[in-house]
């Protein structure tokens, strides 16, 4: 079982979800983050007051999934949510040990 | 000018041995007639000239009466005043401080609001526009202060007028005035003042300066500044620069917030400022059109050069900023605004559509300059610009009448010498100000305590002082 965690552009959530949803990720976790990355942050005005924001919203996604979906996930992710433009984001793979439905107690790739 | 204080000095004279009747012997409806000036009461001292000319009989014909339109216009800019400050002001200065302290921010125009109407009632009314002891060129103690005949108000029954229009009418469409103006102030200090010593300074300031400026400026011959011949139509002495300059003490006396400079203190909710310059911007029509104290074509003049110099200031700003900043700002265009609206507040009455163009342009972008490069290079933390915006704009505003003033609208002309007798009013509405203003914040200061603890700043007003907090 694979942890996929995808930091995006908040405006590109509606259509990664899509994407998942077509190649078969039943579930997802969407979390709204910010931080910085090479697309720095911006300048705010207010009344001659400078303010530099460093840190932008983005939008964090966590998906647990079986392994052989991996790379469908990676690339239904990477294609969705890409504009060519800087700050589009990011994907980290990690191992998932175990997982538990809490309902039924299923545990492994069935409580996936 | 002259002729009308002339006339308007004969009719007091004629009218004043039945003042005292008034006030001795109840119902004397036409005796209770005409007792404060309002700021500018042309129609109906131009239509008691004849009669003060002529010899003794026939008064009883000439006591003003009661105009339906004149009221219902007042009624309605009595209403459109006070939206100005709840919800308006609260709305505009609420949105630009943090959100931390939004509900503490709102709460005190709000608790002005309530408190003003008080004290207006108790005291305030009477300081500001009784005419015991006032003669034309006379300089005395009532030429500063009114005296308290009127305290409760005493004397205003159903029946009594001022000028066309009820007492009571003109009495709560000035109590809206006296709630505005220190609720301005608030924006200086903003994020930092205990609440209780924000009522109490308040409180006082409005009984021992706002009341005397307005008594000085508006309450007719004898007052200080009217003898003087200062233009002021609907505040700019006596609202703007006068809240402007004690904001400006306010925030020396306090001092900086924690963190001014270093931390940042963007506005939280730009939408709630716009929403607020929106309905100041409307409610001004209520401030400038009803100060003529009449439905008339001064009335009408006064509404079409506020809405002018309110577009240009708005517009000047908004190119000020785009020009040297690089951008046009939501705040900065609702900044202009409000800049240019105070600015022709004195001016509306006296001056025409030019006047109101220039007035509004050079507004905008003086305090477009103030608001952003002023406060800077002299480093105090006015939070919200109150000086920046009220003090800088009702100065320019208030200079520029003396040199736009248009004769056959206000009666005055423009001159040089007008410009300097109205240099000389700002200057002592400046002064007088300055001064009770510090000497108030000094005594509370000794007394109890201006600012909140470090802890209560850093966790804000809205938990720290009222247990509440927006989400």
């Amino acid at each position: 079982m694979k942890f996929v965690t995808a930091i995006i552009k908040p405006f590109k959530l509606d259509e990664v979800r899509e994407a998942l949803s077509a190649i078969g990720v039943t579930g997802l976790t969407v979390t709204e983050v910010k931080g910085f990355g090479r697309q720095k942050g911006h300048t705010e005005l207010y009344r001659g007051a400078e303010y530099v924001v460093d840190f932008l919203p983005k939008v964090k996604i966590e998906v647990a999934i079986k392994a052989e979906l991996l790379e469908r996930v990676i690339e239904a992710i990477e294609k969705s949510a890409n504009t060519g433009k800087i700050g589009d984001g990011k994907i980290f793979v990690t191992s998932l040990e175990q997982v538990v439905r809490i309902r039924t107690g299923e545990s492994g790739p069935d409580a996936l | 000018m002259k002729k009308l204080f002339a006339s308007l000095g004969l009719m007091f004279a004629l009218l004043s041995p039945n003042l005292v009747l008034a006030e001795d012997a109840a119902p004397a409806p036409e005796a209770a007639a005409v007792e404060s000036a309002a700021p500018a009461m042309a129609a109906p001292a131009e239509a008691a000239a004849p009669a003060a000319e002529a010899p003794a009989p026939a008064p009883a014909a000439e006591v003003p009466k009661l105009d339906s339109g004149a009221t219902a216009w007042m009624l309605t800019s009595t209403a459109l005043v006070l939206l100005m400050t709840i919800p308006g002001l609260a709305l505009f200065y609420g949105g630009m401080v943090r959100k931390k302290n939004v509900l503490g921010t709102m709460m005190q125009s709000f608790a002005i609001t309530a408190m003003i109407t008080v004290l207006w009632m108790v005291a305030g009314y009477s300081i500001a526009f009784d005419t015991t002891g006032m003669a034309k060129g006379v300089t005395n103690f009532y030429s500063f202060f009114g005296s308290l005949s009127k305290a409760f108000l005493a004397g205003m029954g159903k029946d009594s007028l001022t000028g066309v229009i009820p007492e009571s009418v003109f009495m709560t469409f000035q109590m809206t005035f006296a709630i505005i103006t220190p609720a301005l102030i608030t924006g200086a200090f903003a994020d930092r003042m205990k609440f209780s010593a924000m009522m109490w300074f308040t409180g006082l300031w409005s009984l021992l300066v706002y009341a005397p400026i307005a008594h000085m400026v508006w309450s007719g011959d004898g007052g200080f500044m009217w003898d003087m011949g200062v233009l002021d139509f609907a505040g700019g002495t006596v609202v703007h620069i006068n809240a402007g300059v004690a904001g400006l003490v306010a925030a020396l006396v306090l001092g900086p917030r924690l963190g001014y400079g270093k931390e940042p203190m963007a506005p939280h909710n730009l939408t709630l400022t716009v929403i607020g310059a929106a309905m100041l911007w409307v409610g001004w029509f209520g401030f400038n059109a009803g100060s003529a104290v009449a439905a008339d074509g001064r009335a009408g003049m006064a509404m079409a050069v506020t809405q002018i110099a309110t577009g240009a200031a708005a517009l000047g700003w908004m190119f000020a900023e785009w020009m040297s900043k690089g951008k046009p700002s939501v705040l900065g265009i609702a900044s202009g605004a409000v800049a240019g609206l105070v600015a022709i507040t004195p001016a509306s009455g006296f001056v025409g559509p030019t006047g109101g163009l220039v007035i509004g342009l050079v507004a905008g972008a003086v305090c477009f300059w103030s608001a952003t490069s002023l406060k800077r290079m002299l480093k105090y933390d006015d939070s919200l610009d109150a000086f920046g915006v009220h003090g800088i704009g009702g100065i320019v505003g208030a200079i520029l009448t003396g040199y736009f003033a248009v004769e056959s609208i206000g009666g005055t002309a423009g001159s040089m010498a007008q410009v300097v007798t109205q240099i000389e009013g700002v200057l002592i509405t400046i002064a007088y100000t300055a001064i009770g203003t510090y000497i108030i914040l000094k005594v509370l200061d000794l007394v109890m305590g201006l600012r909140v603890t470090e802890e209560q700043e850093r966790e804000g007003l809205d938990i720290a002082l009222h247990g509440e907090r927006v989400e």
